[in-house]
């Protein structure tokens, strides 16, 4: 058995050299230099500065912005370094509610929810991705039937017809890969920011 | 339930079984040492390994000396990840400026890792540095792999010889496994995830401002190198918090189609192996097929409750699913499927909130772990737990004709079943034994998140993925308190090591009988009835041992809700 004892210590030094360093270091460089891009977290820029990324979703409130779906990400408390406070869209900490379903927590809040939404666009039915956290608390895509939900509110808001915005939705929804794969979705700071550029002209 | 949904799931199933038999091709000449297309860059490679850490590849180990071999290389891994947790803040790589991880934390996540459970106490983007990611965890998630591919080869080994002292070489078969399956796979498939949009970069988080004004900050890193191997290698541990639902970690809808193939992937192509090494591919395929039935009911019941949803949503007027804790870009068959894949195998990985599952979608991924994930299960554990199983189902069958049984010419006798039966037994007593402490025990009370029958869930789900080393959560349950980072690491190292220890007897005694040709008496183990059998042995063995648990858990949830009952 002695003689296993070198190797057992090499073997580990030299194998977590390779798959520890020498791997993640080597398809850092090639990926920097074949996808730089993704590779970075896909972030966009705006007037040189970074305004976010294309793949993470971010919180907005505003009437005249599209809204991303509830999150449940924390954040330390200023106060108290052993609680967490809410902090939506926290993309230094992903999560979800983890609240089950015979969460009297988790009704609560989507009652609450379903009736803030209820007054604001009466005539249709809520849909469900709309007051549901999502798994990381960074989805950054809504259904294509939430953003059709929210249309008469940013319409209001910006003083723009309800048609040109349906049509900005439907031109920035994304349908299934090779019809199949995944489901409808559309991403909110893009179609923020292409409903920005549709008001600036 | 839609007929897209189906669509997807019949496309995963397909490719599983087309990519089993070019795998298991490969992977055989891998592990007896032939030459394959690979040799000529990774030949001198493998070579210098052996050389400058004094292994010689032609000297055989008897099975005490291959297990032993596997403990001491999992001290060395354990104490490297222990060490580069503690020291981080001292270490580079951190640009997020982590501090020491607690020691406790620290021990947790040192036995999570080198027993491919990955339970995820530590937060990821939150509190480790880019070091202990690739130095601490990517390091282990391979090495983790190539231990249980490694074991499972030993365990054919013991099937396919006769009358040999011998079952391989710990050191070899680990280094094979590591230089010419999994690092050419996630090479190729490290490059596929950055196109997707997976970050790989040791620059700082991103401060953006977004569009409202407010300041976001972007954890990013090198997630694609370790994402790689953690699904190849059903590791499962996040590089984020969110695991795969953070759209980083799994940003598109090919990402995800592609990280539930490589988490079957390998588990699937070593049946073939068996059927191979036992030189007959109808061994591997009958094996393929108990997991397939299995799975695929699985994956029926939690698509369906999925889609239901749950009365709450519905009194809300709310269809199309249960979408809390799920993502958008994957929806209810993706997320359903994914759940079902990542704990038949003993992967862990999730890309959707397990413990926002309805009771019986739920109820599904702990009973894949209960079973023992045996459904493809983790790389090489999976084959090594299935063929204990396999054992006792050919015992049984013995005893119903009053024949010695055998299984691919081997007979199997007392000593086989002995040691079966009691790496079977231990599982249950871990996650049964430790479930009834949690919730007992105020400080372990303290932390379900969730009240009533889903708060004991909770406890359960935590201990049975730890004892099955899957690592997936009801993630609610505050895993991070001294009470659970002590306790769920003792389920992990039982979980892990006294599957292996008595897999490895039955090897070394395998290897050692004789091999009888069938005759017209024997029990033919590539037909229906067979693969009958051993589903039969499985469902009543893992039946009888929790079902009682589960009757208290998502079984009465499932019953309350039904009720209109919140808690």
């Amino acid at each position: 058995m002695l003689r296993e004892i070198r190797p057992a210590i090499v073997l580990s030094l030299v194998l977590t050299a390779i798959t520890g360093l020498a791997y993640p270091l080597a398809m850092t460089a090639i990926s920097g230099v074949i996808f730089p891009e993704q590779a970075q977290g896909s972030l966009i820029e705006k007037d040189g500065k970074v305004i976010g990324s294309a793949l993470i979703g971010q919180e907005f409130k505003s009437d005249k912005y599209f809204h991303g779906r509830p999150s449940a990400t924390p954040a330390p408390d200023p106060n108290d370094s052993t609680k967490t406070v809410s902090a939506p869209y926290n993309a230094a900490n992903s999560g979800g509610s983890n609240l089950g379903p015979t969460s009297k927590a988790l009704a609560d809040r989507l009652k609450e929810d379903v009736d803030k939404l209820k007054a604001e666009n009466p005539n249709v039915a809520v849909p469900v991705d709309l007051v549901t956290t999502s798994g990381s608390g960074l989805d950054p895509d809504i259904s294509p039937e939430a953003a059709q939900f929210q249309v008469p509110r940013v319409a209001k808001a910006r003083n723009i017809s309800e048609d040109q915005l349906r049509q900005l939705v439907a031109s920035n929804t994304q349908g299934r890969l090779f019809g199949l794969l995944g489901e409808p979705r559309v991403n909110v700071l893009a179609l923020n920011l292409a409903l920005d550029s549709a008001s600036a002209k | 339930m839609t007929m897209i949904g189906w669509l997807q799931i019949i496309l995963f199933c397909v490719i599983i079984v087309a990519t089993t038999k070019p795998l298991g091709w490969y992977m055989t000449r891998v592990f007896n040492g032939e030459r394959t297309f690979l040799s000529p860059v990774l030949r001198p490679i493998e070579a210098g390994i052996y050389w400058i850490s004094g292994v010689d590849e032609r000297r055989e180990q008897h099975w005490l000396t291959y297990t032993v071999s596997m403990l001491l290389f999992h001290i060395g891994g354990f104490l490297i990840i222990y060490g580069v947790m503690r020291l981080q803040a001292m270490l580079p790589f951190n640009p997020a400026g982590q501090s020491a991880v607690a020691e406790d934390l620290s021990f947790n996540t040192a036995i999570s890792f080198i027993t491919n459970t990955n339970w995820q106490n530590y937060g990821g983007e939150s509190t480790v540095s880019y070091l202990v990611q690739m130095l601490g965890l990517t390091h282990q998630n391979f090495l983790s792999a190539a231990t249980g591919i490694a074991l499972a080869v030993a365990l054919i080994r013991g099937f396919s010889r006769a009358s040999m002292r011998t079952i391989g070489n710990f050191w070899v078969d680990v280094t094979r496994t590591t230089l010419y399956v999994l690092l050419p796979i996630c090479v190729v498939y490290c490059l596929f995830l950055v196109s997707q949009g997976m970050p790989q970069t040791l620059g700082d988080y991103v401060e953006a401002t977004t569009l409202e004004g407010a300041k976001q900050t972007i954890a990013v890193g090198p997630v694609a190198t370790q994402v790689a191997i953690k699904m190849l290698g059903t590791n499962g541990g996040g590089f984020f918090n969110a695991n795969a639902a953070h759209p980083f970690e799994n940003p598109t809808a090919l990402s995800n189609l592609v990280q539930m193939l490589s988490i079957f992937l390998i588990g699937a192509a070593l049946t073939n192996v068996f059927g191979r090494m036992v030189c007959n591919q109808r061994q591997g395929w009958a094996i393929l097929a108990v997991m397939g039935v299995l799975f695929v009911a699985g994956v029926t019941v939690t698509y369906w409750a999925e889609s239901n949803g749950t009365s709450t949503l519905q009194a809300l007027g709310l269809t199309g699913g249960n979408m809390e804790g799920k993502e958008v870009r994957f929806g209810i068959v993706a997320s359903s499927l994914f759940a079902v894949v990542t704990t038949a195998a003993s992967c862990g990985a999730v890309n959707a909130m397990h413990d926002s599952f309805t009771a019986l979608g739920g109820m599904i991924p702990l009973i894949n772990m209960q079973l023992g994930e045996i459904i493809i299960g983790g790389v090489g554990a999976g084959l090594y737990g299935m063929l204990l199983f396999v054992i006792l189902a050919i015992f049984v069958a013995g005893l119903m004709v009053g024949r010695t049984p055998e299984y691919v010419g081997k007979k199997i006798e007392a000593r086989e079943v002995k040691m079966a039966m009691l790496a079977i037994l231990v599982l249950p007593l871990m996650y049964l034994g430790w479930t009834a402490v949690g919730v007992v025990y105020p400080a372990a009370v303290a932390s379900m998140a969730n009240a009533g029958p889903h708060g004991f869930t909770e406890v359960l789900y935590a201990y049975t993925s730890s004892t099955g080393n899957n690592g997936s959560a009801f993630a609610g349950l505050t895993g991070n308190t001294l009470f659970y980072n002590l306790t769920l690491a003792s389920a992990m190292f039982v979980g892990r090591f006294f599957m292996i220890i008595p897999a490895m007897a039955i090897a070394g005694s395998l290897a050692g009988k004789k091999t009888h040709p069938p005759s017209a008496g024997t029990f033919p183990t590539t037909g229906g009835l067979f693969v009958g059998l051993v589903i039969g042995v499985i469902l009543i063995i893992g039946g009888l041992t929790f079902f009682p648990a589960l009757a208290l858990g998502p079984i009465v949830e499932h019953l309350a809700m039904n009720a209109g009952n919140v808690f």
